[in-house]
């Protein structure tokens, strides 16, 4: 036909391709081979360097390779003059620039461009911040690039400035970048940080004399426009979780102090109850406990075996040290390693004593978002309330009221919150676990509350859906406890911590495992009607229990046991009010 | 040279080189069909072409001498060529789709010159354009065969003195126009006095904009490429791509209560945007991600079926701003379109967004003009057969079965065919259901800087203007930098389109005055309040009106089933319509063939020579294998480089092998 271009036919395409791609690896094999021949004949040439550069343009993620490159230069440099150092440097990051255009990820390319730049005698960093700017706008999320370019900054001694502006340009063309935005975490507690605490007198009704360290903390005035940027971005779009984050540390994360925060002593079982502030490894701390002046040589314990880390440790102190009710004592708890230590007096005719710091000292549960001042954080709920108000099925914008609300009057919110965790729970059943634990650790942060306001040695949270248990270091000194009627699996390890626990209701959950019914030396009383126990070994952590003498298992499968009662009774001899 | 050059048999004859018949071409040719591509003009793409100043001057001196011609005793030569049983449908020889054409020049002669010596100040009004505009286009033919190659050379030489003698290069003595002598001339009725040229800050003369004339790429015709649209899709298909690059249009504006402001449309413009409120923020971008699948959600909108879409956007609680943002700007509708036109629009729009950048458009460096060269320069590249200033006298139908089966040419050479396309504007009145035409009113400006300055001065903007009174139409603007290739550095070529209701210059001055400072008194400066200061300076403007024939179809004419007429270019922003009306074009001839398929690689075509090449004299170049053919592309992309040189090349040339990959330059290629 006139003028048709004739093409060739597929199968010919496809053999040509065939066949250069035969050519191209025969030429592969034997260029490598040579290059490791060479190698191993330790020859550092010229020619190494050629024949590695054909192989790794090829293929830049042949490491050997690189190392070989490195010894090949690192030789050369001891020949050459300086200016020619300079050059052939130069001419190894061109290299590299082609290798990063075949594979922007590699991480040879990178390493090795690093390495270079710190043996050019003279490095152009200006030109290598232009490269990685140049990479991060082709692909804003390239690692590799982002670490490099870190290195490069830190070398260059670019302003913070510069660089809380390169943030501003890599978020103003696409706020869906992470890196970008915790760059802006590090940046800018660094160009804007907080004034020191003596210098503006804190005007928010909560106590200055906080437990807690404020790290990492930016000015007020340049928080207010972050958390407009933060805004900006869940406004335009409330499902892009990276502005969340980041509007999560803006409205900031405290870390509680290092401290003894309770000391509980009990005449009768002879033993001292420390708590921490946070998980501590006792045995490790060289924790000292000095009685009526002396010091005393105990051994410290967790409140269970499998604990390592505790918020709870136990000793016993010597036989009859302190088991004469007529006599006072003075006991002292000390923590070298911290320099702090805590007193505990136990009266003429007192069978116990404890010293501690309430709970209701606001600052305990608010710890995630609790530096802000109050009035900073009111805007912010309306802030967000208002995004609500129009996605009402969001959930980083519900699960952000939660915690504002929980930082702002944990009480007073409590049934907004259990709302809101109920529509989160509809909105994202994938997580629905997730947040039911959630919702169970601030109710009972929420009833330690309202026990330490009542001074009641009482905690009772039935009904509540409770799917787990946490906070128990806080439940030290709980005489009697009620979880009826929840969804609890079990009493964990951590129940263990409960050493003054009298009564236990647990009646109408599915606990399948007592693990935590562990040594509680003042345990009288469990009611487990209708839950999951099954085995008999699931009971025998109860034997532990010295004091147990009514327990009920009505309703849990265990009754099913060949010989159940015979076989509990030896089990358990003490318990004289069974019910199975 | 002879009329015998051409051989006297083709498959397909195509009149007109606009964008429908060029893909036309492209696509015939490119499944093996011998096509005869020819048009009458002496530049490619009608009335999609781009001219330089120099050479839109020309075509505005063409215009002004404008010849109505009469069908002569030349008939008689090719009577003799008809034959029994054969009837003769004459073609129009007068192009009268341009229509109230008026010229003004705000940029001062020379430093102290006052006097009026040249021809861009005087507005000029006529009702037709001449058949030939010797006006020359911006790009060296190398697909002109035969003897149009010395007609290339000649006009060359032309743009070189043209600057001083516009009045001497009218006519290029050019034996292809055999009609030429017959013309009569028309004097021009001068609708005003002179307007002597007016000082504008100095800066930039009328002088120089001659001087720089090549610099400038202008464009008849006013239209973005959206980058899901349908042209897109068939450059990435067929491969032309590669003939073309691309920009991206770098920001959507709007103009509102007399100001010009960015329109937050992509989502990183709506993160950034000042003048909305958090809550704004969340209304549009909730909207615009409904629109962008809304026909998941028929609950959303079911109530609105036959209902306004502004009444819809009310609705949806989006604020009175919003509501004119998406209107005006996204979905680019009128207050009285339906909901579902609208959705489709904001869907369509915001499809578009984000595959070549954050705004849904591309725009051809060098003008709109290369995009229907593209298409010819494929169909060279498959055969076929292309002659300028060579034009259709009639057609030669068959009796019997009323079908073409011969052409006349303006040789009077008889030149069988099986089909023939021709575009609208060559059709007589007589073969026309109704004369009553729809328009389009045109605006270009050369300003002096961008409508709404920004950090970089090089900026392709999209500004909708919504109607300044309710009656009146909605004005596209499109403002271009000299980046685009379309204008010279420290120039804005400024582009204005909307549908007819009066005169362009009733229609457009208006917004034109309300967004630019025009002098209206001679040497008058700027005055001195602070908004006449901060607007643009007009250095010169074209009003005209361009007929749009978009709303006809085979029913409007009375031709034989095998005439494909093309109308031209529609009023819309993209060119969806006319792509779409080539392939209905292309599969009304071959409707087993598939449409542009992808040209093969350079290096899958095989060029022995052994295969049956059965060109004529006279073109050898259509005989040339592709790898000359695309070389001599190159060389000629390579002179077009070197007259406007791209800004991108400054970059500095260590950074070369990262830094060239500029981002804002996007050449469409297939599916990343």
């Amino acid at each position: 036909m006139h003028g048709r271009v004739k093409i060739k036919s597929t199968a010919q395409q496809e053999e040509e391709k065939r066949k250069e791609r035969e050519k191209k690896l025969k030429a592969f094999v034997s260029a490598r081979d040579a290059v490791l021949k060479k190698r191993s004949a330790g020859e550092h040439d010229e020619e190494a360097l050629q024949l590695t550069q054909q192989l790794l343009s090829s293929n830049p993620d042949f490491a050997t390779l690189w190392n070989y490159r490195r010894e090949v230069l690192l030789h050369l440099e001891t020949l050459r003059e300086k200016d020619e150092v300079q050059k052939l440097y130069e001419s190894e990051l061109h290299f590299i620039e082609a290798c990063l255009k075949v594979n922007p990820k590699s991480y040879g390319c990178w390493h090795h461009r690093s390495w270079v730049n710190t043996h050019l005698p003279q490095p152009d960093w200006t030109r290598e911040l232009g490269l990685c700017d140049r990479c991060l706008s082709l692909d804003e999320r390239n690692f590799h690039c982002w670490d490099y370019r870190r290195v490069v900054v830190k070398e260059s001694g670019v302003s913070v400035e510069q660089e809380l502006q390169f943030t501003d340009r890599l978020i103003g063309s696409n706020f869906s970048n992470y890196s970008s935005w915790h760059y802006r975490s590090t940046l800018l507690p660094q160009l804007h940080p907080q004034p020191a605490p003596d210098s503006a007198p804190n005007t928010s009704p909560s106590p200055t004399t906080s437990p807690q360290i404020h790290s990492h903390r930016v000015c007020e005035e340049q928080l207010l426009k972050e958390y407009e940027l933060a805004h900006n971005a869940f406004f335009t779009d409330p499902n892009d979780q990276s502005a969340w984050f980041y509007y999560r540390w803006l409205l900031g994360r405290a870390e509680r102090e290092e401290m003894i925060s309770c000391v509980y002593v009990s005449r009768e079982e002879e033993r001292v109850s420390v708590a921490f502030s946070k998980p501590v490894h006792a045995q490790l701390e060289g924790l000292m406990l000095v009685l009526d002046g002396q010091p005393q040589q105990v051994e410290w314990r967790s409140a269970h075996p499998r604990l390592r880390h505790s918020p709870v440790w136990l000793c016993d102190l010597p036989p009859s040290s302190i088991s004469d009710l007529s006599n006072e004592h003075n006991l002292t708890i000390h923590w070298p390693e911290k320099h702090t230590h805590r007193d505990c007096a136990l009266y003429t005719g007192s069978a116990e004593s404890w010293c501690r710091d309430s709970a209701t000292d606001q600052e305990l549960f608010r710890s995630e978002l609790s530096v802000e001042k109050s009035s900073v954080l009111q805007a912010e709920l309306q802030s967000c309330n208002q995004l609500l108000e129009l996605e009402p099925q969001n959930k980083w914008c519900l699960l952000t009221i939660i915690l504002l609300m929980r930082a702002l009057d944990p009480l007073g919110h409590e049934k907004e919150t259990l709302a809101h965790f109920q529509t989160l729970k509809e909105v994202d059943p994938m997580r629905s676990t997730y947040y039911s634990d959630l919702c169970s650790k601030f109710l009972i942060e929420n009833t330690i509350l309202k026990m330490e306001y009542a001074e009641v040695r009482v905690f009772s949270l039935s009904n509540k859906n409770l799917t787990t248990l946490c906070h128990l270091d806080q439940l030290l000194l709980v005489t009697h406890i009620n979880l009826s009627s929840n969804q609890l699996l079990r009493l964990p390890p951590q129940f263990a911590m409960l050493q003054c626990l009298e009564v236990l209701e647990a009646d109408d959950n599915a606990i399948e495992s007592l693990e935590g019914l562990y040594h509680l030396p003042k345990l009288e009383e469990v009611s487990l009607r209708n839950n999951q126990i099954c085995k008999l070994s699931d009971l025998e952590s109860l034997a532990s229990c010295t004091k147990l003498i009514r327990l009920d298992l009505r309703g849990n499968p265990v009754h099913k046991t060949a010989n159940i009662e015979s076989e509990l009774s030896q089990l358990l001899p003490l318990v004289t009010a069974l019910a199975l | 040279m002879a009329a015998e050059d051409l051989p006297s048999q083709f498959d397909v004859v195509i009149l007109g080189t606009g964008l429908a018949e060029s893909v036309i071409a492209a696509a015939c040719s490119r499944v093996g069909q011998n096509v005869l591509h020819l048009d009458r003009r002496s530049y490619y793409a009608g009335n999609w072409a781009s001219f330089t100043f120099n050479g839109l001057l020309s075509w505005i001196e063409e215009y002004k001498n404008q010849q109505e011609v009469q069908i002569t005793e030349s008939e008689q030569v090719w009577r003799s060529l008809i034959d029994e049983g054969e009837d003769v449908v004459p073609l129009s020889s007068v192009d009268s789709s341009i229509s109230n054409l008026e010229v003004f020049c705000y940029a001062s002669e020379k430093e102290e010159e006052t006097k009026a010596p040249l021809t861009s100040c005087q507005p000029v009004n006529a009702e037709t354009v001449s058949e030939e505009t010797n006006g020359d286009s911006a790009e060296a033919q190398d697909t002109v065969t035969g003897d149009d190659a010395k007609a290339s050379d000649a006009k060359t030489q032309n743009e070189e003195h043209k600057v001083s003698e516009p009045k001497e290069e009218q006519h290029i003595p050019d034996i292809s126009e055999p009609s030429q002598s017959q013309e009569e001339k028309e004097p021009q009725p001068i609708s005003s006095p002179a307007d002597p040229p007016v000082e504008v800050e100095k800066k930039i003369t009328y002088q120089k904009l001659v001087k720089e004339g090549r610099r400038f790429n202008i464009d008849l015709v006013s239209k973005l490429m959206y980058s899901r649209g349908a042209l897109v899709d068939l450059l990435i298909k067929s491969n032309v791509s590669r003939y073309a690059e691309f920009k991206n249009i770098s920001r959507i504006l709007t103009c509102r209560n007399g100001k010009v402001e960015q329109v937050p449309c992509s989502r990183a413009d709506v993160f950034a945007s000042k003048q909305l409120t958090v809550v704004e923020k969340r209304m549009l971008m909730k909207f615009l991600t409904f629109c962008l699948d809304f026909e998941q959600h028929p609950e959303e909108y079911q109530d609105y079926t036959e209902k306004p879409f502004r009444e819809f956007l009310k609705n949806k609680k989006l604020t009175e701003n919003l509501q004119d943002f998406v209107l005006h700007s996204i979905a680019m509708v009128t207050q009285q379109t339906l909901m579902e036109e609208g959705l489709k629009a904001t869907q369509h729009f915001l499809r578009c967004l984000g595959r070549y950048g954050n705004t849904p458009f591309l725009f051809p460096l060098y003008g709109l003009g290369e995009i229907p060269q593209c298409f010819c320069r494929m169909c060279a590249v498959f055969g076929g057969i292309y002659c300028l200033r060579h034009s259709v006298q009639c057609l030669v139908v068959d009796k019997a079965s009323n079908k073409v089966k011969a052409v006349i040419d303006t040789r009077g050479q008889k030149i069988s065919c099986s089909h023939f396309v021709v575009e609208d504007s060559f059709i007589r009145d007589e073969q026309r259901q109704s004369t009553a035409y729809r328009q389009i009113s045109r605006a270009v400006l050369i300003t002096d800087r961008s409508v709404l300055p920004s950090e970089s001065d090089q900026q392709i903007s999209l500004v909708t203007i919504p109607p300044l009174e309710p009656s009146a139409p909605a004005v596209k603007m499109v403002e271009l930098c000299s980046s685009s290739m379309t204008c010279m550095p420290g120039t804005y070529l400024v582009h204005l389109t909307c549908s007819s209701s009066g005169t362009a210059q009733e229609d457009l001055a208006p917004v034109v005055s309300q967004l630019f400072h025009v002098s209206t008194i001679p040497g008058e400066e700027p005055s001195e309040g602070a908004e006449e200061r901060s607007k643009p300076a007009v250095l010169w403007v074209m009003y005209f009106n361009m007929r749009d024939t978009s709303a006809l179809d085979s029913s409007s004419y009375s031709l034989p089933s095998n005439v494909h007429v093309c109308t031209g270019p529609d009023g819309s922003l993209g060119s969806d319509y006319s792509i779409k009306l080539a392939e209905s074009v292309f599969l009304h001839i071959l409707p087993d063939e598939e449409f542009c398929p992808p040209a093969p690689n350079p290096e899958d075509i095989i060029y022995d020579g052994d295969g049956p090449q059965s060109e004529g004299p006279g073109f050898d170049e259509s005989a040339n294998t592709e790898a000359d053919k695309s070389q001599a592309e190159e060389e000629e992309e390579g002179a077009a480089h070197e007259k406007s040189p791209s800004t991108e090349s400054s970059e500095p040339a260590e950074m070369d092998s990262v830094t060239q990959q500029a981002p804002s330059d996007t050449t469409p290629s297939s599916e990343e």
